[in-house]
Formats: C-alpha cells, structure tokens, sequence
C-alpha cells in the first residue's frame, strides 16, 4: 500500500460520496482520473484492504438492541477447528481468537451476537454451547450496559 | 423505514459495485432507480439507521494494529475513567460490559507499537491496569444484519 492508496483511504473512510459518479468525484478530488481511483479500489478490495463495500447498518436502530460478547474457554489444540466452525454460523458476526490472562481471564475464544433480546442472544450462545461439547470449560455472555465511544476505526 | 428501506439494507451490505455508475447498478440489482437509491441511502444516514456507506477497511493490512482491551473499574472512578479512555484519538469503541472487567475498548493505532504506547498511557493516567487482549487469530469478520 502506498501513498496513494492511502490518500483513497483517507478520502473515503467516511464514506463513499452519494452522486450517481462517486469515483469520478474522488477523482477530482485527488487530482487523477476515475479509472485509476476504480483501479486501486478493486486492487485494494482482491488484497483485503477493503473488506467489503457497501451499508454499514447501526444494529440498534435495525432492532437488535442485545449485543453479547460470548466468551469461551476451548482446548488449545481444538480452538482453531472449533473456532473456524463457530465464525460459519450466521448470528455470530465477529470471531476471534484472543490470549488467556490468567488468573482474571481464562477465555480464548470470542464470538459476538447480536440479537434482539437477551433471550435471544442465550438461544444462540445455547448453540455454540453446544458445538463446543465436550471441548469447552467455561464460558461467559458479556452485554454491553452502555456505549461509552463509538467513532469507528480511522487511520 | 419500509420494505424498500430493507431491501436495501439487506442487499448492499457488501458487494457494491466499482464501475462508472455504481449506484445505477446496484439500484437496479434492487428493481428501483438510482435516484431513488441515492435518496434513501442519504435519508438511512441521516436517520442513523446507517453509520456509514462505503468502503470498510481492514486496518491491520494498512500497517497499522487493533487490539481489545480491558480494564476492571470501580463504579466510583468509572466517569473519570471513561473520560481519560475515551478522549484518546486510538480508543476507536469503548463499552460497558456487565462483567467484574466492566470497560472494553478496541484500539486502533497506525503501527503495532502504538497499541502498548497507548495502554502505558491509560495505565499511567488511569491508575489502574490494562488487560490486553490482541486477537491472534481471526475466524470471522462480517456483521451482516437483516433488516
């Protein structure tokens, strides 16, 4: 990633412009001509720079007012296979493997769910529960009581 | 918000076109016209039932780093807490969570090193420690949610 790519990044971590020609407007602003903006754009989206284009929906206004972050104490050795499994379901929109910090915290595995009630959210931590047999300790639902930041990720 | 409203929604979470005209093409992936897209995307933003439309970027393979962190705060000191926290430009979310580790925050830094210059920083400004939890390893990312 160069200068220039990152220039692309800066212009439009904010958003795309809502014209019907949004890289001919970036374009300009970046003194070249759209076809190189499209270029490093789709360049940018094969490499995995741009995870992906389009709506990001705020989840609470859509209705899904419980957010839960499930944590899980896996088996080292069956963490990753498990993990791989539990990132496939549908309702688990994040899926990470994190470290243990022993003795506060002993959960290696992360999945967040969403749901629109907390009932909700325990009907599908019940299911990942359930995927992990027998190779899960522990496990934890952490809800989020209050959003104290949220201003996205900016470079 | 009505079924167009959610169509949308459901549709343009991902895969929005880089062409000459990608609202038209999208619009009539939808079946309506690109006006008509181009207003409601604008309305769905305002209204805040969107945070955004665009890119997404993942910013580790810019160079930079992430990691979620938490801290164990008394109720008495979490305000003041929450204002050292969240007035560091790298704190891109922070949240309460029901849990004896009550304050998860992602960091989000343009190099690797400035997530440890940031926690040092909090610890220092805070008095109290930081649990650092980097991901090392990703299974999924998407956030899709049907509207």
């Amino acid at each position: 990633m160069d200068k220039f790519d990152r220039a692309i990044v800066e212009a439009t971590q904010g958003g795309l412009p809502l014209v019907s020609q949004p890289y001919h407007v970036l374009a300009e602003k970046l003194a070249t001509t759209p076809e190189i903006v499209m270029q490093r754009m789709t360049a940018m989206l094969e490499k995995g720079i741009i995870r992906r284009m389009g709506a990001v929906p705020n989840h609470y206004a859509l209705g899904y007012r419980a957010n839960g972050m499930t944590v899980w104490d896996v088996l080292n050795e069956h963490v990753d296979a498990l993990g791989e499994k539990i990132g496939a379901l549908d309702f688990v929109t994040h899926c990470y493997r994190r470290p243990r910090r022993l003795p506060e915290w002993r959960y290696n595995l992360f999945a967040m769910v969403h749901g629109r009630d907390r009932e909700e959210v325990e009907a599908k931590a019940a299911r990942i529960a359930e995927m992990l047999q027998p190779h899960c300790r522990a496990c934890a639902i952490l809800y989020s009581t209050r959003i104290l930041k949220k201003t996205g990720l900016r470079i | 918000m009505d079924a167009t409203d959610r169509a949308i929604i459901n549709h343009l979470q991902g895969g929005f076109p880089i062409c000459e005209h990608p609202y038209r093409v999208a619009a009539e992936q939808i079946g309506i016209s690109e006006d008509d897209l181009l207003t409601r995307l604008q309305r769905l933003l305002d209204e805040k039932t969107l945070t955004r439309f665009g890119p997404m970027y993942q910013i580790e393979r810019m160079g930079g780093a992430f990691s979620l962190a938490a801290m164990s705060v008394p109720e008495a000191d979490f305000g003041r807490v929450a204002e050292i926290v969240n007035a560091l430009p790298e704190v891109a979310h922070n949240y309460e969570r029901a849990h004896p580790l009550n304050m998860w925050f992602v960091l989000a830094t343009g190099t690797p090193g400035g997530i440890a210059a940031a926690i040092t920083k909090i610890e220092s400004a805070t008095g109290h420690r930081v649990i650092n939890m980097p991901k090392e390893r990703e299974y999924f990312v998407g956030a899709r949610f049907a509207a």
